[in-house]
């Protein structure tokens, strides 16, 4: 196995641990390793029970140096990288009381593979943190307990500020290295919450301030986007994942803003369009934002490019058209109308030219329809169930429906993580509004947010 | 001079008593001219009691504008003078009360004619803040639309939808929904 050097920047401003995850982030998109040759792909960890996924042990990494900080990385590294793996269910992971029973490795080479045959295992993950002048250095290996092969090496160097980004990267490698999976470790949420508990100013009735958020995906390092203390919604995410789409109200009618989050700016999209304009999304290439406005009359679809600029018309029923979603391949639009009744929304399919439009759903009240990205090809939505609403999710091709959530607290705002495999949502469940993540199949309910009210969240392309 | 000072007595008397049940705050109420004038006269004769009733029929609306265009903006929306329009659950069709409501604030803009109004339009928290910003918009938009057909000029008109992000009742019951789905006007500009 051809070991890996991957270098990292180290951010200049204290921002940290969050900045420290933005530039891994940039760094995404270039290539940081040479292609890989098919013999570099030396093992794929099996079970030895055919159909069952592979159990892996991910003991605590080995601290190089001893001091704290060393120490502390070096735990939290492990599981971190534990959650992330268990997250995809494509491996079975080891509880950790039963790790701790298995005597520590000594270095990336002397692993106790008897005592990890022992408990069943058929891969184990050994790391070690190092601090150095520069920051700190993460090696990994990736081992077949049954033939002690190396099956996935890396090295990594940084920061030390947010040790979790080592786990996120490393578990989307594995992932990617095993099971040829796209995994979501590195990806985040956007949302928009009023935990400030601040007021908006000038208001004669008590109106709560709602700022624009981002975490990582599992909710961990929460930061606010916007600071206008107004009312700010729909935030989305462009596919680079280093802008943010969103419907703010800072001066008076809603608009459609841009806040470029690593470069700390921002723009309106839509300046001085007439009517209201909301509900942004940009489309998987990146070149368009369709959106609802008002400014020929009533709700409508439109298009504008990613820059605001050539805004134009695709939908112009006499009813209210809204909440678009784009298909994966940018070539379809759903969206929601109430044209069959006003108090009765259905999702509707429309070629991107607004050609062709058809109803989807049949609910009776259903919204904020988000389409999954590929190979999946359904779309979820908001269906009203009873007192509240759930989560729904319809296959575009058969038509077939299933639920998702089922009358825990009112259930709102589905979006898919990039890979499909799992859905954000907005759920009351809890008590008040919290963001939640759930797996396709409806398992592995997860609580993300708990600071105040936390809405309509939308998961990063990338 | 007795006598004048005796005649103003008898005005301010008569307008105090005339106005006791509509207005019990007591006001400087000038003496009519007619009144002055004749007591201004030392050798004319004395003035019949007739006019002193005069003052009774001075109108009380013109002091209000007076205080408005005194106040600030956010002082003048919390008198309160533009009633909310309430509607029923899922529905944007103005209720007999909700024209009755927007009959009476026609005629509080018609008489304050400079004023910029926005409508804004709220929901309850059922349904999703998705649609509810459509519903909001629907509500705004009837509001203005009878407004107009009143007589308020279209341009001093403006609406906005606020979906359910800001329920004037936090509560959770029919109670509080019916307080929550409603156009509530603001004065923008006067």
């Amino acid at each position: 196995m051809k070991r890996i050097r991957t270098w990292f920047r180290t951010p200049a401003a204290p921002l940290a641990a969050a900045v420290a995850a933005l530039a891994l982030t940039a760094l995404e998109a270039r290539p940081q390793q040479p292609p890989q040759q098919p013999t570099d792909i030396i093992t794929t960890i099996t079970s030895v029970d055919v159909g069952t996924p592979p159990r892996y042990a991910v003991p605590d990494f080995l601290a190089i140096t001893k001091d704290a900080e060393t120490v502390a990385a070096a735990q939290t590294i492990a599981r971190v990288l534990w959650d992330d793996l268990n997250f995809e269910h494509e491996f079975a992971l080891i509880p950790r009381d039963i790790l701790s029973t298995v005597p520590a490795a000594t270095s990336l080479e002397d692993v106790p593979f008897e005592r990890w045959r022992e408990v069943n295992a058929d891969g184990v993950i050994i790391g070690t943190v190092q601090k150095t002048d520069s920051g700190v250095q993460v090696r990994v290996r990736l081992y077949s307990v049954r033939n002690r092969a190396s099956a996935f090496g890396r090295e990594y160097t940084g920061s030390i500020a947010n040790p979790r980004i080592y786990a996120h990267q490393m578990a989307d490698e594995i992932h990617q290295n095993q099971r040829a999976l796209q995994g979501v470790a590195r990806t985040k949420l956007t949302f928009n919450s009023d935990r400030s508990g601040e007021r908006i100013q000038g208001t004669i009735e008590q109106r709560s301030v709602k700022e624009v958020f981002i975490s990582d995906y599992d909710g961990e390092n929460q930061r606010q986007i916007t600071a206008n203390k107004s009312l700010n919604l729909h935030s989305v995410w462009a596919p680079d994942a280093r802008s943010i789409v969103y419907t703010s109200y800072r001066r008076g009618p809603p608009s459609i803003y841009v806040a470029n989050i690593y470069e700390g700016t921002g723009d309106e999209l839509t300046k001085g369009g007439a009517g209201q304009n909301m509900l942004p999304v940009v489309s998987p290439d990146g070149t368009r934002i369709a959106f609802a406005s008002t400014r020929d009359g009533n709700f409508d679809i439109y298009v504008m490019n990613r820059d605001g600029s050539n805004a134009r018309r695709v939908t112009s029923n006499a009813a209210a058209d809204t909440t678009p979603t784009w298909s994966p391949t940018g070539t379809q639009i759903a969206f929601t109308s109430d044209r069959l009744g006003v108090g009765a929304p259905e999702v509707f399919i429309m070629d991107a030219d607004g050609l062709n439009q058809r109803q989807l759903t049949h609910e009776g009240y259903a919204d904020r329809p988000t389409w999954s990205p590929s190979p999946y090809n359904e779309i979820a939505y908001t269906a009203r169930t009873g007192a509240g609403n759930d989560i729904k999710i319809v296959d575009v091709s058969t038509r077939e429906v299933r639920r998702l959530t089922f009358g825990e607290g009112t259930n709102e705002s589905p979006a898919f993580a990039p890979n499909g495999r799992h859905i954000a949502f907005m759920s009351t469940r809890s008590g008040k509004s919290q963001i939640f993540t759930i797996a396709r199949d409806g398992k592995d309910l997860k609580q993300l947010t708990r600071l105040g009210n936390n809405y309509q969240p939308n998961w990063s392309p990338r | 001079m007795r006598r004048a000072m005796w005649l103003v007595g008898l005005v301010t008397i008569g307008s105090l008593a005339c106005h006791r049940n509509t207005q019990p705050v007591a006001r400087p109420t000038p003496p009519p001219p007619a009144a002055v004038a004749t007591a201004a006269g030392p050798s004319g004769p004395p003035a019949p009691p007739e006019p002193v009733r005069e003052p009774v029929l001075v109108p009380p609306e013109p002091v209000r504008p007076d205080n408005i265009t005194s106040n600030s903006l956010d002082e003048l929306n919390k008198q309160g003078l533009l009633k909310p329009v309430f509607f029923e659950y899922d529905s944007s069709e103005l209720t007999q009360a909700g024209i009755a409501t927007l009959n009476e604030n026609s005629t509080t803009m018609k008489r304050n004619g400079s004023w910029t109004v926005t409508i804004e339009g709220h929901c309850d928290e059922r349904g999703t803040p998705e649609y509810n910003l459509v519903l909001g918009d629907r509500r705004a938009v009837a509001a203005r639309t009878y407004l107009v057909s009143l007589g308020v000029p279209a341009d001093k008109l403006r609406t906005v939808s606020y979906g359910k992000e800001f329920p004037f009742d936090p509560g959770h019951d029919e109670s509080a929904y019916a307080k929550n789905r409603r156009a509530h006007f603001v004065i923008t500009a006067k």
